[in-house]
């Protein structure tokens, strides 16, 4: 059988529709990814046992099962208990929650890096334990976690096309809207496998750019 | 200002210890404003974790610390510990061996956020009197750079000035030069000599003996986590009288 | 929580479990040989081998899994290319999980002080010889290190097959949670497997790295 792309431009609007939303989902559950992992890894670090072990209790359950099981067990799960949230909602939440409890090892590990000399300098210029935390331990945290963090993102990228089984029309789904009516899968699920990849390159782009500028910092 | 008479900084008996190692055995020290105290002494004697107990950085086991008569180490505990401490912490500026400046902070951004946010100096204000310093340690033309683009001697300077951000009543250095080749040192010393003419309080330690000689009022030999004798530089350093100092002299200058 | 129902359920994921285990088994291997050649491609003198190696990794890496799988299962045929779900699924997972590996491998070799190769070569060692014999052993326990932390990623994407029709644990666990309107338990039991797979494996890996003396310091 012949490949025939000619098949792909009419549903153009059908995947940019698709690409949008991929690309909302990304930011959304980036922007859930980082602000929990960072405090994530503070509860780990800092908090005291009762808000320490759930904490841990998460990173074990997320790390150990599949992506793809944790958005059913939100999706039908938080049905069974009564909790009836968009879809779109509660894949963004999970994958945001899946990404936060990676980011937070990393976060961890990165404040755990920091010169404990910063923290003599801020302790001995007057600032507190809170303050020293927020205005330079923090701060140079992030400076050394964002690379890796940036890379989750790219990751994170890429599992945005597992909520098409719950039914979000993002790029996948949005492909395979169009399969069902031309019948040409190779086609549109290559269309879409080039789409990811040169967002997925822009990114790269992005982060080597941002992790040269950092470097210079450091 | 009613502590005139005050000493700057008083130490009455002061004790540490790490489990069952003892670090300082009981030192008294009076340094009378606008004083600069040397202390010297073979590594491990104790000199910098008294220099460290002095800010709190590692709070005394024993013993009083008074700086410019008000008791430094109170017996509070939690936030009311948490207060008084950040409050006294202000007053002292310290120096560190390895300049420890904030990297992801610019030289003037190191010297402005103190003030900024612990005295509540506007940020107009902070940057005009940063500047300032900056001038006076030579580093004006560097207030944009990051602390990783400035030479050891560069991070140094920078470093004093930020603690002379905050005002302080008294200069704690900490081997302020050790960390740095040979060549910069001068450069930091300079900036120390310019803030002994200024009758800055300084508490400095140091295992540079014609530097100690040449500003201090007065020298503190230590070993052991004791004082093993102190006075004025001409006394402790040419002519000492303890059978220790001289053999600590004689090593370190024919070194 | 219907205790119930859970234990009726769990003769049956254990079954989709051990479908689950060959899956990640055949992958691993699979994995294993795509990122050797990827690996030896990628430093060869052969330009063209070089940019292959790159491409190949750039754009595996560069896209979802799961469109790789559906290009490979659903549009396969329209090649001529028609593939059981299971074979097609272990297909497209190792190699993808070989681009993976191979970037760990290359990484852990890279890592080796070139000091090393400088003087092996001055000694007479030809360049594969160099690699065999002074590299790739001192590389050894990055390697197996990104190999293990590998395993668990591979482990867990083969959930990704449920989407093909594989019953394996995810699928057998929605197939139960849709047919029992009881997501929770349906889907603990698979999450509870998952866990102890996963647990094995991380335990299989560092009881590999003790073996062979894997430790802080380099070996001798």
């Amino acid at each position: 059988m012949m490949l025939d792309f000619s098949v792909v431009p009419p549903y153009a609007g059908v995947l940019l529709n698709g690409l949008l939303w991929t690309l909302l989902i990304t930011a959304l559950a980036t922007t859930i990814a980082t602000v929990c992992g960072i405090l994530f890894a503070l509860i780990l670090l800092y908090a005291p046992l009762v808000l320490r072990w759930p904490v841990r209790f998460i990173c074990f359950l997320i790390m150990g099962t599949p992506l793809l099981l944790q958005l059913f067990l939100v999706y039908y799960g938080l049905s069974q208990v009564g909790v009836n949230l968009p879809a779109f909602w509660t894949g963004v939440a999970a994958l945001g929650l899946h990404y936060a409890v990676y980011n937070a090892q990393i976060m961890r590990t990165a404040i755990l890096g920091v010169d404990p000399g910063q923290t003599e300098a801020s302790r001995a210029l007057g600032f507190g334990r809170l303050a020293t935390l927020r205005h330079f331990i923090l701060p140079q945290a992030l400076l050394v976690a964002t690379p890796q963090l940036g890379n989750n993102t790219l990751i994170l990228l890429k599992d945005t096309a597992l909520l098409s089984v719950i039914g979000i029309t993002e790029l996948v789904l949005s492909s395979q809207l169009s399969i069902s009516r031309t019948f040409r899968p190779f086609e549109f699920y290559l269309t879409i496998a080039a789409l990811y990849y040169v967002i997925n390159l822009g990114m790269e782009w992005v982060l080597r750019r941002l992790a040269r500028r950092l470097e210079a910092i450091k | 200002m009613t502590t005139q008479t005050q000493p700057m900084v008083l130490l009455k008996g002061i004790r540490k210890h790490f489990g069952s190692h003892e670090v300082l055995k009981g030192i008294d020290l009076t340094v009378e404003r606008g004083k600069i105290v040397s202390i010297i002494g073979p590594s491990g004697s104790g000199k910098s974790t008294l220099l460290r107990s002095i800010n709190m950085l590692e709070p005394p086991n024993a013993g009083e610390i008074w700086l410019n008569g008000e008791l430094v180490n109170q017996p509070l505990t939690g936030r009311a510990y948490e207060t008084h401490i950040n409050a006294v912490r202000q007053k002292m500026g310290k120096v560190f061996q390895q300049f420890n400046l904030f990297p992801h902070l610019t030289a003037l951004q190191n010297l402005t956020i103190g003030p900024i946010k612990l005295k509540g100096v506007s940020p107009a204000e902070a940057k005009v009197q940063a500047m300032e310093l900056l001038a006076k340690v030579g580093l004006a033309d560097k207030a944009d750079a990051y602390p990783a683009r400035l030479s050891g001697g560069q991070k140094q300077r920078v470093a004093i000035a930020r603690a002379l951000a905050m005002r302080p009543q008294v200069m704690l250095f900490d081997e302020a030069t050790s960390a740095l080749d040979p060549e910069l040192v001068d450069e930091v010393n300079l900036v120390m000599k310019q803030l002994a003419a200024e009758q800055m309080t300084m508490l400095i330690v140091t295992h540079e003996m014609n530097f100690a000689a040449e500003v201090s009022d007065w020298v503190l030999f230590m070993e052991d986590g004791l004082v093993v004798e102190q006075g004025p530089p001409e006394q402790v350093l040419k002519n000492p009288v303890m059978a220790r100092t001289q053999s600590f002299l004689r090593k370190h200058l024919a070194s | 929580m219907d205790f119930e129902l859970i234990l009726r359920i769990t003769p049956f994921m254990a079954e989709a479990a051990w479908m689950t285990v060959q899956l990640f088994a055949v992958t691993l291997i699979l994995g294993l040989i795509v990122a050797s050649v990827l690996t030896w491609a990628g430093f060869s003198r052969s330009a063209l081998l070089r940019g292959f190696a790159r491409v190949y990794i750039s754009i595996m890496r560069g896209t979802p899994l799961l469109v790789q799988l559906f290009v490979l299962y659903f549009g396969g045929p329209q090649l001529g290319l028609s593939l059981d779900a299971f074979t097609a699924g272990c297909i497209c997972f190792g190699l993808n999980i070989g681009a993976y590996i191979s970037v760990g491998m290359r990484g852990a070799i890279l890592a080796v002080s070139p000091g090393q190769t400088e003087a092996a070569r001055a000694l007479g060692f030809g360049r594969a010889q160099t690699m065999r014999f002074f590299i790739l052993p001192q590389a050894a326990p990055l390697i197996l290190r990104s190999v293990g932390v590998n395993a668990v990623i591979l482990l867990k994407s083969t959930a990704l097959v449920s989407a093909i029709g594989v019953v394996e644990l995810t699928a057998a666990g929605q197939r139960f949670a849709n047919a029992t309107y009881q997501p929770f338990e349906a889907l603990g039991v698979a999450a509870v497997f998952y866990l102890a797979l996963t647990y094995l494996v991380t335990g299989g890996v560092a009881l590999l790295e003790r073996r062979f003396g894997v430790e802080e310091g380099k070996p001798s």
